[in-house]
């Protein structure tokens, strides 16, 4: 089954093992700009890593650095493999508008319902811009 | 999603003034379009948070845009660096991020941004006209911008807010807009002890009790008699921005839409109503402080936001030149460092033991000793980020109380010593 998206940040198609978030997250002082740890030692997910994983986000808080968290996320090559978010976030979805003027390679983002999201948790997903997000078989 | 660029704004885009400024207007174009909003609007002016150094990406972003020849179109400040340029503290930042940090610092000067380095811009001056748009970035000064003068701004990230600033403009969306600016929700505060209104610390627990009870809505204090004061505001409103993601709040008779919509704001705002009590404040002051009466404490910080010249000469009186046993860091901006150089203020502090940090502050960049120490505040926004970004246990209290406690060397409270 293939669930289609609204797209947020056009980008490549990729593959990963899902990463679901069930609270929102400060990217700053949230994620290790270093090692794409999830820091946050209040977080439910702290400790996973949300390097090269399909990253599922119910919604983002606190700093306006979010989008210089991501950029270098992106520049060292620790980003998700494609963000899919609850609703758009004018901050931390600028750090993927940065990166592609910038010319480094950056992830899609993608709208989805938070309702949804827990239906792909653990799964290896296939995301694809134009047609959705599909679990690998 | 719609965002109707006009043919000035796509030649712009396409390279007319240049690559950097093309790079920022798509950026402000892109940032509109995902907000859903349907145009761009002029602004006055900005409040620069992205030269804080987070990473070599951010230095080599700012460093394209002058390459590109981008230059701020309106008036810009900046918030603080991760260095202080003017030598007052020692920063504990290893090359090759320190000169990574300086480039970074220098890229945003170069780009024609007014070198403040401060979180309160509007005590150096820039206080944009009431009902005008503007991009302002660091929550604090976002929310003193929308509550205390009534212009109008979202709360602007790390690159939009130097994209606005060279384009001149911003996508026209959320607090742009006078429909989103109403209260929806009433926090009435007049149950509360007058005596406890009149203290200072009163401010800062309120603000944090009100972030965390009304998050991002727009809300209407009632229960206020008078204005309380510029810096008792800019504590209420550092509290609430960093305990919830608070961007515009209106106080009854104080604040400057409040006061000129009253009967309007007090209808919208009575739908639903958080009536604070003292339990509620007693537990709201008792989240700050993440130790219990520890016997000694390991510094002090002050200055979040940054110190007005008015809260160092009631630092002056309280320390009454006396000796300091433990540090007290006092961040403030390079402004209130030049008056009290100038009126041979600052040695004489310094003398007795006080760390001033200018251009910077303590929770953004390592300058206290790495231990894992307790420190005592009376911000409400060093309370928040202090255990996470420094290391350090919270102790919270009024400023007197911090300053007894760095003669002491250990906690001292009010009420203890009556």
């Amino acid at each position: 089954m293939t669930v289609p998206c609204e797209i947020l940040v056009e980008g490549p198609a990729a593959a990963g093992e899902a990463l679901v978030l069930t609270a929102p997250i400060s990217f700053w002082g949230g994620v290790d700009p270093k090692t794409g740890r999830i820091a946050d030692p209040k977080h439910p997910q702290h400790g996973e890593n949300i390097a090269g994983r399909v990253l599922f986000l119910p919604g983002t808080i606190g700093s306006s650095s979010a989008s210089a968290v991501l950029l270098e996320l992106v520049r060292a090559g620790l980003a998700p493999a494609a963000i899919v978010m609850h609703e758009p976030d004018a901050i931390l979805l600028l750090g993927l508008i940065v990166a592609r003027e910038m010319g480094w390679p950056a992830p899609a983002a993608l709208k989805l319902d938070r309702a949804i999201h827990a239906a792909f948790s653990g799964k290896r997903l296939e995301v694809s811009p134009q047609t959705g997000i599909r679990a690998a078989a | 999603m719609t965002v109707r660029l006009t043919a000035e704004e796509q030649a712009i885009a396409s390279g007319r003034d240049g690559s950097g400024t093309a790079i920022a207007m798509r950026i402000v174009a892109e940032a509109a379009r995902l907000m859903g909003a349907e145009r761009l609007i002029p602004i006055a002016s900005a409040h620069i948070d992205g030269a804080l150094y987070h990473g070599d990406s951010g230095t080599l972003f700012a460093e394209r845009l002058v390459k590109g020849g981008a230059r701020v179109a309106i008036r810009s400040t900046l918030n603080v660096g991760a260095l202080d340029l003017t030598g007052c503290s020692q920063i504990r930042l290893a090359d090759p991020q320190r000169s990574m940090a300086r480039r970074m610092m220098e890229a945003y000067r170069a780009l024609g941004c007014e070198t403040t380095w401060t979180c309160a811009p509007y005590q150096v001056g820039h206080r944009p006209a009431f009902g005008t748009d503007v991009a302002w970035g660091e929550s604090n000064a976002v929310v003193f911008c929308n509550s205390i003068l009534g212009a109008r701004t979202n709360r602007y990230g790390d690159f939009l807010d130097i994209a606005c600033a060279i384009t001149g403009q911003a996508p026209d969306y959320g607090l742009h807009k006078p429909e989103n600016r109403l209260p929806s929700i009433t926090f009435d505060v007049a149950a509360l002890p007058r005596s406890f209104l009149a203290t200072e610390i009163a401010w800062p627990v309120l603000g944090s009790l009100y972030g965390r009870e009304i998050g991002n809505v727009v809300g209407l204090v009632t229960g206020i008699d008078a204005d309380p004061g510029e810096d008792a505001l800019k504590a209420f409103g550092a509290a609430a921005a960093s305990s919830g993601a608070v961007g515009l709040f209106h106080i009854a008779g104080v604040t400057p839409e409040a006061r000129l919509n009253a009967g309007e704001f007090h209808e919208a705002a009575s739908r639903c109503r958080i009536v604070v009590t003292p339990a509620m404040v007693a537990e709201a002051r008792a989240r700050l402080s993440t130790v219990e009466r520890p016997t000694a404490i390991d510094a002090v910080a002050i200055g979040s936001p940054h110190l007005s010249l008015e809260e160092f000469t009631r630092l002056e009186r309280l320390l009454a030149g006396r000796q300091l046993a433990v540090p007290l860091y006092a961040c403030t901006g390079r402004h209130v460092l030049s008056v009290l150089d100038r009126n041979g203020r600052r040695k004489p502090l310094e003398n007795a033991g006080i760390v001033i940090v200018a251009d910077t502050c303590v929770v953004v960049t390592p300058i206290m000793p790495d231990i894992k120490g307790v420190l005592m505040t009376n911000s409400g926004k060093f309370a928040h980020y202090a255990p996470a970004n420094t290391g350090y246990s919270v102790l919270y209290g009024s400023l007197a109380e911090c300053v007894e406690s760095a003669v002491a060397g250990r906690p001292i409270f009010m009420e203890d010593a009556a």
